[in-house]
């Protein structure tokens, strides 16, 4: 792994639309290797399109993306880009296991052709342990709770090894404990010096990972700098912002 | 008598097997992407194909590959420009391809229903040499592209964005199992028939799925049960004297009628020391009698 002075992800001059409505106007963001950035905001607000945006899973109606010092356009080396996602794509009845879907995360790395090796297997295994679900591999992915469901996620993007994890929203609606578990997953992974963009509605067990905070507010970068304090009844004591559907959903919970 | 001393039989036999394995393998990743009826849409659009190649005295098989191939990519990339125009541009490709078909095997010379009917449910006796090589090769090429990119595709049909993520060649492989799932449509339509073919590739699966636990498992019980089934169906639709694709079908859904119920029974069973006990005492009184 070489050093670069290039940051990890940048965006510059940003703008975004669906359709008629504007979403992202100029925004501009930098993230240096080994920075921990929360992208936070209110629903809607565009946070969540512009981590897709510099995925290029929404085009850019201006502006430029760079990942790892290279335009989006020409960027080929998506196996140092880690990216989970809000939650598992709606289930269609096809069973797959947790090591499968976790195995996926090597594709980048291996490339299609080659078949799974030592290394491959290694690496998924030391992802599901790093998310605490190696005992639940053999199990299909639809019966497990909705926390670990997201757990099954990150374990995917870690298994490929990667600099840069890019993660939308992963702990909406996820169970204390699959916090818990999501945070020390985090943890690992940047102590050992990834980068780590991670959008979130509410930081809980990961706030004191985080070393900058960025505000999206009408498609705009309303703030830039340290973690905001929580306000009003999320900064009690005995506040523990639990969504309606938690702490536990039921198996399948994500399938309907 | 044995039947299979006859060489049409044989014929017949060699090609519901490659379609018995071939197809539930393809099938797999339609019905993980919820599109398991594309296979009968790509069926009436490769009747166009058909009537293609028997107006212009060419192989019917050949032609129809072609059409079906072109359909099943306009097919996808449709798909992948967003589903809500989509739909009824489908539903124009579907019609437009067997309306098509029918009358450009009215306009051949080779015009009997028979011949129609033929395409559209299989027949046991007009594979015939040539075609069966047709059948092999592409059956075995279908079958290797779907086992061998199995990590690769598995990963798109269960979840695109983050196989775009990946740096995979998302739209190549997409238009590969369009492609893949064309072919499989065109080698089948002799034995099973364009209009029957799409159950042997969505029927084991839908199977499968009642007992296995994951991907794998259960892409390989589905060619299991597709290739028994296939085989099965030839034999029996000798005997019985009907038509193959649908005796092939019925065996199909049979098969998934009776693991479904096994299932089912199997798990009520596990879940009944867990249920309260009432059932089994004695009743308090006997009203009748």
């Amino acid at each position: 792994m070489f050093v670069t002075a290039e940051p990890a992800v940048d965006i510059a001059h940003g703008v975004v639309g669906y359709a008629d409505r504007p979403v992202l106007h100029d925004v501009s963001l930098s993230v240096p290797a080994g920075e921990v950035v929360a992208i936070l905001g209110a629903n809607g607000s565009g946070k969540s399109t512009l981590v897709r945006a510099i995925l290029g899973l929404v085009p850019l109606r201006g502006g430029t993306v760079r990942l790892f010092g290279t335009p989006l356009k020409r960027f080929r080396q998506w196996r140092r880009v880690g990216y989970v996602p809000q939650r598992m794509g709606a289930g269609s009845g096809v069973p797959a296991t947790v090591a499968e879907v976790v195995a996926s995360g090597r594709l980048a790395r291996r490339g299609i052709l080659r078949p799974p090796g030592p290394a491959d297997r290694t690496a998924v295994t030391a992802a599901l342990t790093a998310v605490g679900l190696a005992d639940r591999a053999a199990e299909p992915v639809a019966t497990l709770s909705g926390g670990q469901q997201q757990r099954t996620l990150i374990a995917r993007a870690l298994a490929g090894e990667p600099e840069l994890l890019v993660l939308d929203e992963p702990t909406a609606g996820v169970d204390a404990g699959s916090q818990t578990a999501f945070a020390d997953a985090l943890r690992g992974f940047v102590d050992t010096g990834g980068t780590v963009l991670l959008v979130a509605h509410e930081l809980g067990p990961l706030q004191p990972l985080i070393n900058r905070a960025v505000v999206v507010h009408d498609g705009k970068i309303a703030h830039d700098g340290a973690a905001p304090a929580p306000a009003g009844h999320h900064a009690a004591p005995d506040h523990d912002h639990v969504h309606p559907h938690a702490p536990e959903d039921p198996p399948g919970a994500w399938l309907t | 008598m044995n039947l299979f001393q006859y060489d049409f039989m044989i014929r017949a036999l060699i090609g519901a097997l490659v379609i018995g394995l071939a197809a539930p393998a393809l099938g797999i990743y339609l019905v993980q992407r919820k599109m398991s009826l594309i296979g009968d849409g790509i069926g009436h659009v490769a009747l166009t194909g058909v009537g293609v190649g028997l107006l212009l005295d060419r192989s019917p098989v050949i032609t129809a590959v072609i059409v079906a191939a072109a359909g099943a990519v306009a097919i996808e990339l449709l798909r992948e420009r967003g589903r809500t125009s989509g739909d009824l541009a489908l539903a124009l490709l579907f019609y437009g391809g067997i309306a098509g078909g029918v009358m450009l095997v009215g306009l051949s010379s080779n015009r009997s229903n028979a011949s129609l009917m033929a395409y559209l449910f299989g027949s046991l006796t007009t594979t015939s040499r040539t075609d069966l090589v047709v059948i092999g090769v592409l059956g075995v090429v279908v079958l290797a592209a779907m086992l061998l990119l199995r990590p690769a595709l598995f990963a798109i049909c269960h979840d695109e964005e983050y196989a775009r993520v990946s740096g995979l060649p998302v739209r190549a492989l997409n238009i590969l199992i369009a492609i893949a799932a064309a072919v499989t449509v065109t080698i089948a339509m002799r034995t099973v028939g364009l209009l029957l073919v799409s159950a042997l590739m969505v029927v084991p699966v839908a199977a499968a799925q009642q007992v296995t636990r994951g991907f794998r498992s259960t892409m390989a019980a589905a060619m299991a049960l597709g290739v028994l089934c296939a085989g099965l169906g030839v034999w029996l639709a000798g005997e019985i004297d009907t038509a193959v694709g649908a005796t092939i079908v019925v065996l199909a859904i049979a098969g998934f009628l009776t693991v479904a119920v096994c299932a089912a029974a199997w798990r009520a069973i596990r879940r009944r020391p867990f249920t309260r006990t009432a059932e089994v005492e004695p009743p308090d009184v006997i009203l009748e009698r």
